[in-house]
């Protein structure tokens, strides 16, 4: 239902006010096992799935452990080719045009993904050289990027496997930050880290948009984090869009007459029919 | 940057950055190198060890020592320098899996041609690195006269011979792809089967009359045989080729066929979520 108001509101995907345009989108992933004889295992992680994201946006991706979010990110990503439907990333599609599409982003997943004995000096130099980062100033602006960050100068020589998994988060946000991406895709990008290293990614994320005028799109099961960072939601479940709006038009929508307003997560219970925490069994992320 | 500028790059452009995101390959090759140098040691003591365990087989031999000596250096020279150009190759996906990083570099603005030749060069560059000190050693400790050998002619044997192993090289890449749990022991089985049929350390002559077929295409055969050629007999260039056409057709055709099996087999890892760490 929502995402039919969501699909009457798009306005085209060459518009340059879209940042990321996804429309009729599905994915399923069958699993066939070589050994025995049994029917193919069909999950569908993504259901015909149709929204859009402004540039400069901060749009969350609100779903269950299951939900299909991951997925959505790795297709934008251009790491997973789609059953049917499109997804295009500033007019660019995802398969066709996935050189283009690749200059234009950058990833933020809940594994940092690092060569673990490389330093995050090294670790950089090479994500920064593939994005076409080069020159004497590379080296300095990796320092003061870090820096920035809180990781100081003594530790940026360090192997990132002595690096706490806050600090390695940082480090990923550096790297994203390093390529100066015009849409960042974050992926849970602070599940797992203390308050303060939380507090401190999601401060960042907030730089980013302000300094490099990115879009971000951002993946999350934590409903603060959600709340606090995003100007509009989407919620996820089961690989379908249950609803789009911003964070007080979904908690309205799940109001009722003579009840106080609902918390984020009451509206979340009232859309999906269960708790955000329940696990989706047989689902992929 | 404007979106648009950020889209559209100019040929000149993205070809200076293929070549800057090429020399980003070697150079992170080279920060791991440094960094596993316990495991570098322990491999190079492993092949200069085997290496020469196996010349000293030779030199047991009564009749002949000093050409068999000399046959099984090249030989084991020869198989470490190709063996190591073709695990770098044809384990770059399975050590990105197992590091986490296979979809950080899959999806960076970096045609797959220049991720590939960039892993390559620097298989080249280690290859040759690790040879030059085998042979520094092999020279210490057996006294080989090269007087009459046709050195120029066994220089460009490998150098052609390394293209050839380059293409099979990418071609095994897409094993650990294609099966995300065993894939990288199914590269180790081709290295094996080539090692067995290739005549590294006997003529291919002694093999069953079964075996002998896959001597033919494995492109170390023809490596070796003018390696022997150039080095034992000191072969004119002109001696050398009828091995030198097929190394080189093994070349130009593996590099290309790996190329675009790579492109395709990357292509159905996408269509099927094979890309993720753990499949």
């Amino acid at each position: 239902m929502f995402a039919m108001t969501m699909l009457e509101s798009l306005a085209s995907p060459a518009d340059p006010t879209i940042a990321v345009w996804v429309e009729g989108l599905t994915k399923r992933f069958v699993h066939r096992s070589l050994l025995r004889r049994s029917e193919p295992q069909v999950v569908t992680a993504l259901e015909n799935l149709t929204f859009s994201v402004e540039r400069g946006e901060i749009f969350g991706i609100l779903g269950a452990n299951g939900s299909g979010k991951s997925t959505l990110i790795r297709v934008l990503s251009t790491l997973l080719i789609p059953d049917r439907g499109t997804a295009r990333v500033f007019g660019c599609d995802v398969v066709r045009e996935a050189g283009q599409v690749k200059r234009l982003i950058n990833r933020v997943s809940v594994e940092a993904s690092f060569f673990k004995r490389l330093s995050a000096m090294e670790n950089l130099l090479y994500a920064s050289r593939l994005y076409g980062r080069h020159g004497r100033g590379l080296r300095a602006d990796i320092v003061a990027t870090l820096g920035r960050l809180g990781i100081g100068a003594d530790q940026i020589d360090q192997p990132l496997e002595e690096f706490s998994r806050g600090m390695q988060q940082k480090v990923a946000i550096a790297r994203a930050f390093l390529t100066s991406p015009i849409l960042l895709l974050l992926d849970e990008p602070t599940t797992g880290l203390d308050p303060r290293s939380k507090r401190d990614v999601q401060a960042l994320v907030h730089q980013l948009r302000a300094e490099h005028d990115a879009t971000i799109l951002l993946c999350t099961h934590d409903l603060d984090e959600a709340e606090a960072l995003c100007d509009r939601i989407a919620i996820l479940d089961r690989g379908r869009l249950v609803a789009v709006d911003t964070p007080e038009r979904l908690k309205a929508m799940a109001a009722r007459p003579g009840a106080s307003s609902p918390s984020l997560e009451e509206a979340f219970l009232a859309l999906t029919g269960h708790a955000l925490e329940a696990e989706l069994a047989g689902k992929p992320g | 940057m404007t979106v648009d500028a950020m889209r559209k790059v100019s040929p000149r452009r993205r070809l200076w950055h293929e070549v800057r995101a090429a020399y980003a390959f070697i150079e992170r090759n080279l920060f791991l190198t440094r960094r596993y140098w316990g495991w570098e040691v322990a491999f190079t003591i492993y092949t200069i060890a085997s290496s020469l365990s196996v010349m000293y087989i030779g030199k047991a031999q009564q009749a002949n020592e000093d050409y068999l000596v000399l046959y099984l250096g090249i030989g084991t020279l020869v198989w470490s320098y190709l063996r190591l150009i073709f695990s770098i190759i044809s384990e770059m996906i399975a050590w990105e899996r197992w590091e986490g990083t296979i979809e950080y570099t899959m999806m960076a603005p970096v045609s797959r041609l220049t991720h590939l030749v960039g892993v390559a060069i620097f298989a080249v560059l280690n290859g040759l690195f690790r040879s030059a000190l085998l042979l520094g050693v092999i020279a210490l400790l057996f006294d080989i006269d090269l007087g009459g050998a046709n050195l120029a002619g066994a220089t460009l044997i490998l150098a052609v011979g390394s293209l050839s192993f380059i293409g099979v090289g990418m071609m095994a890449a897409v094993l650990p792809l294609l099966f995300t749990e065993r894939g990288a022991e199914m590269t180790f089985v081709i290295s094996s089967v080539l090692l067995l049929v290739s005549g590294v350390y006997y003529p291919v002559a002694v093999l069953p009359g079964w075996m002998q077929p896959a001597a033919r295409v494995s492109p170390a055969t023809y490596v070796l045989e003018g390696m022997r050629a150039a080095i034992l007999d000191g072969a004119p260039m002109a001696a050398l080729w009828p091995v030198l056409w097929p190394t080189l057709l093994i070349g130009l055709l593996t590099i290309p066929a790996g190329v675009l099996v790579f492109s395709a087999v990357e292509r159905y890892a996408k269509r099927t979520g094979r890309l993720k760490r753990s499949g």
